[in-house]
């Protein structure tokens, strides 16, 4: 174990570096987020981008955007900002030099404001901390949280149903996104209604569906977490409006963007650091998304690369100062229901990664890759991950895709889901209390078997380093390059005098080596 | 045309016609609700309505079990859907023939289009490994088998079937939800007839809710639903090409222990 652990630092340090002396303009519009640029400019477009794209256009972006915003306010005060920058970017060059007493007090301004703004946005996690606190979790104590996903493309449908699964037993809504919206570069401003096979992720729409859950936990005396997606080319971005609008978890992974949306790997090397040291702020659990893993390559003979992945995973959020008790390590119950024994396999693999993460809430996913259009068998297929996800105490569930690949889950699909997990749990409560498997039966081999090999492919990744690892396929079976892929234009080398007054807040208490690895043990989640 | 042959659905006893329902109503659940629900299924024609099970899912919402009695009955003789068998060759076999006939790879480019993000089907066909120990093209000797993966746009793809003079082209689309799959697959047709290589090109569709009917409605070739194999694909393929250049498939060797498919296919309509 703690060699395995070695090799995945190992591998992340070279990317870790990389990544403190870079940035990229999704980092800088939620530097400009956070600084007070949240509205949209005409035609949608959200301010932050039309101010960042202005600054990369005049080449001056890599002394980060804060400090432009800052000298543009400055030489025309009162001005709109976005009209401030558009003349400073105009003509960088002709911008007065500042003295070195003129530039340190325009970044202790900057500061300033950005100390207040961060504060701000702490009141807002205590305020959510506080209706969970007062409030029961879950089913019962350590019960798997219920999750279930809303998709309807209209956010105040989204409300309706998930008001109705958290009447039914829901302890987490999902609200799945637009298709491709983890594609777009901007995040949609305001409310929105219509959407693809998902609901955009908005800032406005994180709002509504956060207040009509309030409304509905103190109703039923239960906390009702929401969850959403910080992928894609924005994972910053999201990260913040998340934490301004008080989410509670956030789909977030080191890799699962370049693997799987081939979006290039600088880019989202450095989003997620970011991304990640808002979730540590703001106390927001992620969920990473080995699952995926599994569902592209055969999960029987690729379920190593989970536990190896689960491990760099691991690496990156504790360096972006992310405690156990906010990694919810994603995996899940995918192996061929047409072979034998799979059951076995299944509690091996849930058993080893709670083990592994003892302090952290586990995120198990229900089979997706072998479900066929047959309701009846997939709701006891279904339940059988229930069996599994009680039995080993993963923290978090999401209850079956039932209806995968055909619609959106109906609100008859979700009740039976609940009322089924609900039963499970209930009956099997103590099951995992009472049971041993044998030391040398097929459970504790296949536990060692896939460790061995999340260790030699360990091995292989920590030679490598991360990068070439990845242009090798040793993840995902998807090979993706340095320099290919979505977003690079977007990544740029910070200049000596960067300035970024939000990382040094959520940096504030990194060592120079970095975060203290495996240490931090403060934040609400559970074990 | 053949003969009459009347059915209808079966639940215990033959001609029973016995349907179960499950659906949810917008209403608190009560009396009301439940009687609300059996009009469901009487509207829907049913007769011996019984509403078995009614349950709160949520505080506006009700789920209910109904079960019930259909009269119609359909002529299941009248009843057409295209479908052509072939022989399957084994692996090595089809290889062979390949070589014989043609003498030269097959050129196949596959690719999920649109924003679809699902590439577990393609991958099943094309990659090497292939799905349910049935290898997928990659791996054959004779089929040169390019992968774009997904998302990618109807143009790209015809613009890389161009490049390559691909013979087939493979189209994978998972997500269904608003027909989206069937927007893409005509915007891919369209590419197709604007660049010309529509006619000279087989077009096949493949997805879990896809079937050959409607592959064929929307211009293609086939449609491979799914539990498909790469072998199907493959198979396919060789047949049709054969077809398409005026050739009818020559004697073909016996194939060894291997039992023969049914491999979906028609000429376009």
């Amino acid at each position: 174990m703690v060699r395995a652990r070695e090799l995945a630092q190992q591998a992340a340090r070279g990317v870790q570096a990389f990544i403190d002396r870079h940035s990229t303009v999704a980092i800088e519009r939620t530097v400009l987020r956070l600084l007070g640029i949240g509205g949209a400019g005409a035609r949608g477009a959200p301010l932050a981008n039309l101010l960042v794209d202005k600054l990369r256009d005049a080449k001056v972006l890599h002394k980060g955007a804060a400090y432009w915003l800052g000298r543009a306010l400055r030489a025309s005060p009162g001005r709109d900002p976005l009209q401030a920058v558009e003349r400073v970017a105009a003509h960088p060059e002709k911008l007065p030099p500042l003295t070195p007493a003129e530039d340190a007090e325009l970044r202790e301004t900057l500061r300033a404001d950005a100390r207040a703004a961060a504060r701000e946005l702490r009141e807002k996690v205590e305020k959510r901390k506080e209706l969970k606190r007062s409030l029961q979790l879950g089913s019962f104590p350590g019960a798997p949280w219920k999750y279930v996903i809303v998709a309807t493309g209209n956010i105040h449908d989204d409300v309706e149903q998930a008001r109705a699964a958290a009447q039914q037993g829901a302890d987490v809504i999902a609200v799945i996104r637009s298709t491709a919206q983890s594609l777009l570069d901007y995040v949609p401003h305001g409310a929105t209604t219509e959407g693809y096979g998902g609901t955009y992720a908005t800032q406005e729409n994180f709002r509504i569906m956060r207040e009509a859950l309030d409304e509905v936990s103190r109703k039923l005396g239960r906390y009702v977490h929401l969850t959403n997606y910080s992928s894609g080319l924005c994972m910053p971005e999201i990260a913040y409006m998340a934490a301004a609008e008080r989410l509670d978890m956030l789909l977030n992974d080191a890799m699962y963007g370049i693997l799987f949306r081939d979006i290039n790997m600088q880019r989202t090397f450095c989003d997620q650091y970011f991304s990640r040291r808002i979730c540590a702020f703001a106390e927001i659990i992620i969920n990473t998304g080995e699952d995926n893993y599994i569902t592209t390559a055969d999960a029987d003979e690729a379920a190593h690369t989970v536990i190896a992945s689960q491990l760099v995973n691991e690496t990156f959020a504790h360096l972006a100062g992310m405690p156990d008790e906010l990694i919810g390590f994603g995996h899940s119950f995918e192996i061929d229901p047409a072979r034998e024994d799979t059951l076995l396999r299944e509690f091996a693999m849930a058993m080893m990664v709670r083990e592994l993460f003892p302090r952290s809430p586990i995120k198990y996913m229900p089979p997706t890759k072998h479900k066929e259009g047959d309701i009846f068998f997939s709701h006891a297929y279904d339940v059988m991950a229930d069996l599994v996800a009680i039995t080993t105490r993963q923290g978090i569930q999401l209850l079956g895709m039932m209806t995968e690949a055909m619609h959106n889950p109906f609100l008859m699909d979700r009740y039976v889901a609940l009322k089924s997990a609900a039963y499970v749990y209930r009956a099997a409560r103590h099951l995992g209390d009472e049971i041993a498997f044998k030391p040398d039966g097929i459970v504790a081999r296949r536990q060692r078997e896939v460790f061995d090999k999340a260790v030699a492919l360990l091995e292989e990744v920590a030679k490598d380093g991360m990068m070439a690892a990845i242009g090798k396929a040793r993840f995902g079976d998807t090979a993706r390059s340095e320099t290919g892929g979505k977003g690079l234009d977007g990544v740029f080398e910070r200049a000596p005098d960067y300035f970024n007054p939000f990382l040094e807040i959520l940096e504030s208490d990194r060592t120079p080596q970095g975060a203290p690895i495996g240490a931090p043990t403060k934040g609400e989640g559970r074990a | 045309m053949s003969e009459k042959q009347l059915i209808r659905p079966y639940g215990d006893r033959k001609e029973d016609g016995v349907i179960q329902l499950s659906f949810v109503l917008p209403v608190p659940v009560s009396e009301k609700a439940k009687e609300a629900a059996a009009q469901v299924a009487k509207k829907l024609g049913l007769s011996h309505v019984l509403v078995a099970s009614m349950d709160k899912a949520g505080d506006d919402y009700s789920f209910f079990v109904v079960y019930g009695r259909t009269h119609m009955q359909l002529d299941y003789g009248s009843i057409e859907v295209p479908v052509v068998e072939h022989r399957k060759h084994p692996f090595d076999e089809l290889n062979d023939v390949i070589e014989r006939d043609f003498g030269r790879k097959i050129v196949v480019v596959g690719a999920c289009i649109g924003t679809d993000s699902h590439t577990t089907g393609i991958d099943a066909i094309m990659n090497m490994k292939g799905y349910a120990g049935d290898y997928g093209l990659e791996r054959y000797r004779m089929f040169r088998a390019i992968n774009l993966g997904s998302q990618v746009e109807p143009r790209a793809l015809v613009h890389k079937a161009q490049e390559v003079q691909a013979d087939a082209v493979l189209v994978s689309k998972v997500v269904t939800q608003r027909d989206a799959h069937k927007e893409d697959a005509r915007a891919l047709v369209e590419a197709a007839r604007e660049a010309k290589i529509f006619e000279k090109t087989i077009w096949i569709f493949g997805g879990p809710r896809v079937d050959h009917k409607t592959a064929l409605e929307l211009g293609f070739d086939a449609g491979f639903g799914p539990g498909t194999k790469p072998s199907d694909v493959a198979n396919y393929i060789y047949y049709r090409l054969l077809e398409r250049q005026g050739r009818a498939p020559p004697p073909q060797p016996t194939a060894h222990g291997t039992p023969d498919a049914t491999i979906q296919g028609a000429t376009k309509p």
